[in-house]
């Protein structure tokens, strides 16, 4: 077994153990998406015209959920000091690691939001659009949120700290998802083009994420 | 001393040298003016109070904390690798995850570590065995004891193989006979051509072995008011 394929299924099995968080994220989605209509009321169309917003709000936030313990954890118990002694390149072990996280937390989102989109009485054609932005855009969010991670990892109590930096920075992700999911509701707005923005900002996320995140995990070890 | 050839060690000549090593953390000098030299085959044992900076050579040696001046040099190592890469850091964290089980922890290390000088370590389970915990193969970590933690975290040093054992306490939380086998490991890895660096209490009987005993910087005024302001965040340099 290679070293990148041992790294991802040691932590996708630590996410989806007992105390690792994992269905938490898809529970505080349900949450936030079930306090929506209530908050809304009872309006139909207004909650099938927000719906797309709401899902991604609540896909952002309980992908923040999760993110403080992505390197917090291995700080902890030293083995992050360990990863950077095993001659493998950090940007590739935050890499994997975020792929084992976003496996871990973002996939089951992706997968629970067509039933959630029910609640918010969406259409098919809606409820297609926003799960195929989530799948191109969670992975960005959870990428983002690993820079963040990796400059908060020797704080504790870095988790709002950490949901302040990142927020901003996935507002673009945010609004190019949302244009892409609700142009399927209207007839002049186009859906390729914030679809392709979307994926842009995803693939940009690829790279600058596990390069930062890496620089900021080797000064963490001081 | 002279380089002496070993005839067991695959990389005859490796060899570290510092010279005039020295450390700042938090504007506060941990030490200075450090300089040694360790061959293949041979121990340096660092000895000194608490708070002297052990524990931060250490570090500074693994380069997991930035020195401030000097020079480490390594020869006989692989030329296209850094340093760090041809040693272990044994430290005061065991670097476990209680959730998974005493073999996946280990076999973890075995498959994501970089072999060094195409030279691979021993079996995981072949290393449970000789450090007396093969029964807890299949057990969550976190259901060991202090003492056998700190054995499966041994048992990392013996599936790699790296030529550079940095050891920082390695015998805390052992008990004697436990003490009697990390002495056995630090003397067979010295066998074969490795270095052992070790921040130890322990007395090792070691054929070839140095002391470095590190003594407190005198901390003068400026120092003192450095440390005092300087020690929560630090200096632009010290903030991480």
């Amino acid at each position: 077994m290679s070293w990148m394929a041992a790294l991802f299924l040691r932590d996708f099995k630590l996410a989806v153990r007992v105390g690792g968080g994992a269905l938490i994220g898809v529970l505080f989605f349900l949450a936030v998406v079930t306090v929506f209509p209530f908050g809304v009321g009872p309006d139909l169309t207004l909650l099938a015209r927000i719906g797309s917003a709401v899902l991604w709000i609540g896909a952002l936030l309980s992908t923040l959920l999760g993110l403080d313990r992505l390197f917090q954890a291995d700080r902890e118990d030293g083995t992050l000091d360990l990863y950077l002694l095993a001659g493998r390149p950090m940007e590739l072990v935050v890499l994997v690691k975020c792929a084992a996280h976003w496996a871990a937390t973002g996939l089951p989102l992706v997968i629970a939001t067509p039933l959630f989109a029910l609640f918010l009485n969406l259409e098919p054609m809606a409820i297609a659009a926003v799960t195929l932005t989530l799948v191109i855009g969670t992975p960005a969010l959870t990428l983002i949120g690993a820079v963040g991670a990796g400059v908060t990892v020797s704080l504790r109590r870095g988790g709002v700290l950490l949901a302040i930096l990142v927020v901003p920075l996935s507002i673009p992700v945010l609004i190019f998802g949302v244009s892409a999911a609700t142009a399927v509701l209207s007839a002049t707005a186009p859906f390729l083009t914030p679809f392709l923005y979307l994926s842009a900002i995803s693939l940009v996320a690829l790279v600058v994420g596990p390069v930062s995140a890496a620089a900021a995990l080797r000064y963490a070890s001081d | 001393m002279a380089a002496e050839t070993n005839t067991t060690s695959t990389q005859p000549g490796l060899r570290i040298e510092c010279r005039a090593l020295s450390c700042d953390r938090g504007g506060r000098e941990v030490f200075h003016g450090l300089s040694f030299a360790v061959g293949a085959g041979e121990a340096l044992l660092v000895k000194g109070p608490n708070g002297v900076g052990k524990s931060t050579l250490l570090r500074v040696l693994a380069g997991l904390v930035v020195k401030s001046g000097g020079e480490i040099s390594l020869e006989g190592g692989e030329a296209e690798r850094p340093f760090a890469e041809h040693l272990h850091y044994f430290g005061h964290l065991d670097g476990l995850k209680p959730a998974l089980t005493t073999l996946d922890n280990l076999s973890f290390w075995k498959t994501f570590c970089d072999p060094v000088q195409g030279r691979r370590g021993i079996d995981p389970l072949e290393a449970l065995g000789v450090l007396g915990i093969e029964h807890t193969a299949s057990l969550p970590a976190g259901f060991l004891s202090a003492g056998q933690k700190r054995r499966l975290a041994l048992a990392r040093l013996l599936v790699v193989w790296r030529p550079i054992w940095l050891l920082d306490e390695p015998s805390s939380a052992l008990d004697k006979a436990s003490e009697q086998t990390l002495h056995d490991l630090i003397e067979a890895h010295l066998e074969a051509g490795g270095i052992v660096i070790a921040a130890t209490h322990l007395p090792l009987k070691l054929k070839r072995v140095q002391e470095l005993l590190m003594e407190p910087v005198t901390a003068d005024a400026a120092q003192t008011e450095a440390y005092a302001g300087g020690a929560v965040f630090g200096d632009e340099e010290g903030w991480g």
